[in-house]
């Protein structure tokens, strides 16, 4: 059986006690407010030490680091390929857009990210934008039932189900799919993925338009949003904003428009960009961002090749017995691929030293792989540039001045997760 | 002493009179609103709202709300994986909910760590609190979340209860004490 | 690339400490020689070429070389649409380099996570504290030299570690010239 630990924690009213003799700005009326990692309205682990006077915030300090977890060590002791399901955790609500970063970073470095086969490509860019709009819905469930509008929070959980049916046929998990391997997928998507897709996004229109009428015209709302945690264009270049955050402070730069990867240059889509840097404009921006999304979608299933099944047979990975698994029907029986079969999976892609780094356009922001590589199948160093993590930096500017009412609306219109924060 | 959770009860005979054992209708009462504590820490966290969302209802089986006050809950679920950093605060929050309280521990990084073998992960949250139900999976599929609450819900019912209390022990406590 | 252009125009200012523009996989690196001038290079690059958004800071240990840590900054020009890394070398004795917060105000972070998991120092930071483990924490994570699982700590009241079971450490595959030697055995921090 395990191993039962004591943990002594000291009597909470003698550790408050000395506390409040050590804290210096204690004179006046300042209130130290600790909302702690167990709350139900920081989404996720984070405790954020609030000091107050009265209701106004005079200073907010963030306190991460309770969902680290060793991730960037894990990921020095282990191959390429066998670090994708910790990249499943990361942003764990759009699991597939982790790993299509994860494996065009390794791609990079190894230098075939050119090289990737067109259909893997089309499946790799619906899969991003499934989990873009899956991860946009949570956060404004999320975000809508802090504030008080709970429907929503159901609304969007029922579609957030067909995706997870979606995911679910094609790579096995609902949730954790790790559906990407170096150099393509780890397998075709079934036959009728791109009707059930199809029957998706006609459903998910009407539940869009529905999240639409509940929230976005609605006075409590817009007034419990407009103005508030306003980010100016300075402030959020300055801070390292990235993805929605960033565009709703009015810059214009989206990674799939401005460093184009996988087949993005093909496909016809708008970036909605905000104005003034409200809690107003990010919530925009994100819904705005999933309707952008279906259309992106719709263009993928309608341009795919191969088609809905894949008659003519295309590949979902490079065909090259170095990088990729060969076809389990010939492991067993011939020598070459037995061999392949054996060293990849003992000792990984050999890929080559160097350094890369590759920014992918997740629905966070923008999740870096940086990769330092000596040669080999494990990486020397990999560092995951988090978009949460640098997100979060900008409270302690951002919340004095404001309410503690406020403090939901705006961690929930920064959309953070402490998964990817933490790592 | 054991209890078995059956009523004997015949309503043409007795009309609308439920007899019983105290044990059986106290625990009755508790394993069917059992209302979680959610300690939403990781993934496993939004397998939980999806089990609380409307197509893996957990209200269903009771669970009418999830109290995220430890005082008012009843059973703490853990899910998520838990850090060195995180548990003298998961240890408090359970210090804080009040008796008769069980523990599910969702997941595998919760039941012994997961696939996190690092420095700066509880390898198991039994390792801080007694746990009634271990969940597997990474994460698990709702339908297993439902599976472990029906497990906790039939432990809970063969629970003994009345002989536990203590002011009962103090009432028929012999004489001399 | 446009990229070559503003690298060669920050190596034009600083001469010497930088080293020339390398590329691979289409990205511009250039290594500064004197990690103490990193505030300055920084500073030119920001308001002289342009390169207003740091993407990240990273630190590399090279345990077993001498300088041991190695930064990494990522610079990106928003409005170019640039990117360029410039990293440096500190020695393990000095174990130390002036912070660039005053340059871009996301570096807070950044280099407090560095300090949690290097052990790396950054002059002039107002606020060096752990942010990832917790303040009283003896010892720094990411060094090579430091076991995966873990060492026991205890730190009454805040938070304990014991180390995680591994059966004998983490079976890695180490490059080599050879099959036998790229087996997977226990990773040493010397592999």
């Amino acid at each position: 059986m395990a191993r039962v630990q004591d943990i002594e924690i000291p009597d909470s009213a003698a550790r408050t006690a000395l506390a409040v003799e050590e804290l210096q700005d204690q004179e006046g009326d300042r209130m130290v407010l600790n909302m702690g990692p167990s709350h139900p309205a920081t989404h996720g682990v984070l405790r954020i030490l609030l000091e107050l006077d009265g209701e106004v915030i005079t200073k907010a300090d963030p306190d991460v680091g309770y969902l680290h977890r060793g991730d960037e060590k894990i990921a020095e002791n282990m191959t390429y390929t066998q670090f994708i399901p910790y990249t499943d955790r990361l942003d764990y609500l759009a699991p597939l857009a982790n790993n299509v970063a994860y494996a065009l970073a390794v791609e990079k470095l190894m230098g075939i990210h050119d090289k990737l086969p067109p259909r893997c490509q089309y499946i790799r860019v619906m899969c991003a934008e499934l989990a873009r709009i899956s991860a946009h819905l949570l956060g404004l469930g999320a975000f809508a039932m802090d504030t008080g509008a709970v429907t929503v929070f159901l609304l969007t959980f029922t579609e957030r189900e067909k995706i997870y049916n979606l995911a679910e046929a094609a790579s096995g998990g609902r949730l954790t799919t790790s559906y990407t391997r170096i150099g393509g997928l780890a397998r075709d998507i079934p036959p009728n993925w791109c009707d059930m897709c199809r029957q998706f996004l006609k459903e998910f229109a009407v539940a869009l338009a529905e999240a639409n009428t509940l929230l976005t015209r609605n006075r409590i709302w817009v007034d419990r949003l407009r103005d508030l945690g306003i980010v100016s264009k300075e402030m959020a270049i300055d801070f390292g904003f990235s993805g929605p955050n960033l565009r709703g402070s009015g810059v214009n730069y989206d990674l799939r428009k401005n460093q184009p990867y996988l087949c993005y240059k093909d496909l016809d889509f708008d970036i909605p960009v905000g104005s003034v840097g409200d809690c107003y404009d990010r919530y925009l921006v994100r819904m705005e961002e999933m309707a952008q999304s279906m259309r992106i979608i719709a263009q993928c299933l309608d341009k795919i090749p191969g088609g809905d099944e894949n008659k003519s047979h295309e590949p979902v990975s490079i065909v090259d017995g170095k990088i990729t698994l060969p076809p389990k029907s010939k492991v067993l029986s011939s020598m070459e691929e037995l061999i392949h079969q054996f060293m990849l999976v003992t000792e990984g892609v050999n890929a080559p030293k160097g350094e890369v780094y590759f920014g992918h356009e997740n629905p966070k922001g923008e999740l870096g792989f940086y990769i330092n590589s000596r040669g080999g199948g494990t990486p020397y160093r990999l560092k995951i540039r988090s978009p949460s993590f640098i997100n979060l930096s900008i409270v302690p500017a951002l919340f004095p001045g404001h309410m503690v009412s406020d403090v939901p609306v705006i961690l929930g219109s920064l959309d953070f997760v402490m998964g990817e924060s933490d790592r | 002493m054991q209890t078995k959770s059956e009523f004997g009860y015949d309503s043409k005979i007795e009309g609308d009179v439920v007899v019983t054992t105290v044990d059986a209708a106290l625990n009755w009462f508790r394993a069917n609103s059992v209302w979680p504590m959610p300690m939403g820490l990781a993934c496993c966290a939004i397998e939980l709202m999806a089990v609380g969302a409307s197509r893996f209802d957990i209200s269903r089986f009771g669970s009418e709300v999830m109290r995220f006050s430890p005082r008012q809950a009843d059973c703490m679920i853990v899910a998520g994986t838990v850090t060195y950093k995180m548990a003298a605060v998961l240890k408090r929050v359970y210090d804080q909910m009040p008796e008769p309280k069980w523990v599910i521990a969702m997941g595998a990084c919760a039941s012994t760590g997961g696939m996190y073998r690092s420095y700066a992960v509880l390898q198991g949250v039994d390792n801080i609190v007694p746990v009634d139900i271990y969940v597997s999976g990474c994460p698990p599929r709702p339908e297993a979340v439902l599976d472990a609450l029906i497990k906790l819900q039939k432990k809970i019912s063969t629970q003994p209860v009345i002989s536990k209390m203590n002011i009962v022990n103090q009432l028929t406590a012999p004489a001399n004490s | 690339m446009a990229a070559l252009a503003s690298a060669q125009k920050i190596k034009a200012k600083f001469g010497d400490l930088l080293s020339e523009p390398t590329e691979f996989r289409d990205e511009i690196s250039l290594t500064l020689a004197d990690a103490g001038q990193i505030f300055e290079v920084c500073s030119y690059a920001k308001h002289q070429a342009g390169f207003d958004y740091l993407v990240d800071i990273t630190s590399i240990d090279n345990y077993g070389e001498d300088p041991r840590w190695t930064v990494v900054y990522h610079l990106r020009s928003l409005k170019n649409n640039e990117e360029l890394r410039i990293s440096t070398r500190v020695s393990e004795e000095k174990s130390e380099l002036p912070s660039v917060l005053g340059v871009w105000r996301t570096v807070n972070w950044h280099e407090r996570e560095i300090y949690d998991m290097m052990g790396i120092r950054f002059t002039n930071h107002p606020d060096l504290r752990r942010i990832l483990m917790w303040e009283g924490y003896p010892y720094f994570p990411l060094r090579k030299d430091f076991p995966l699982a873990g060492k026991p700590t205890d730190l009454p009241g805040v938070a304990f570690t014991s180390p995680a079971p591994l059966e004998g450490g983490p079976f890695v595959t180490a490059p080599g010239p050879d099959a036998i030697s790229r087996e997977p055995r226990v990773r040493t921090p010397e592999n």
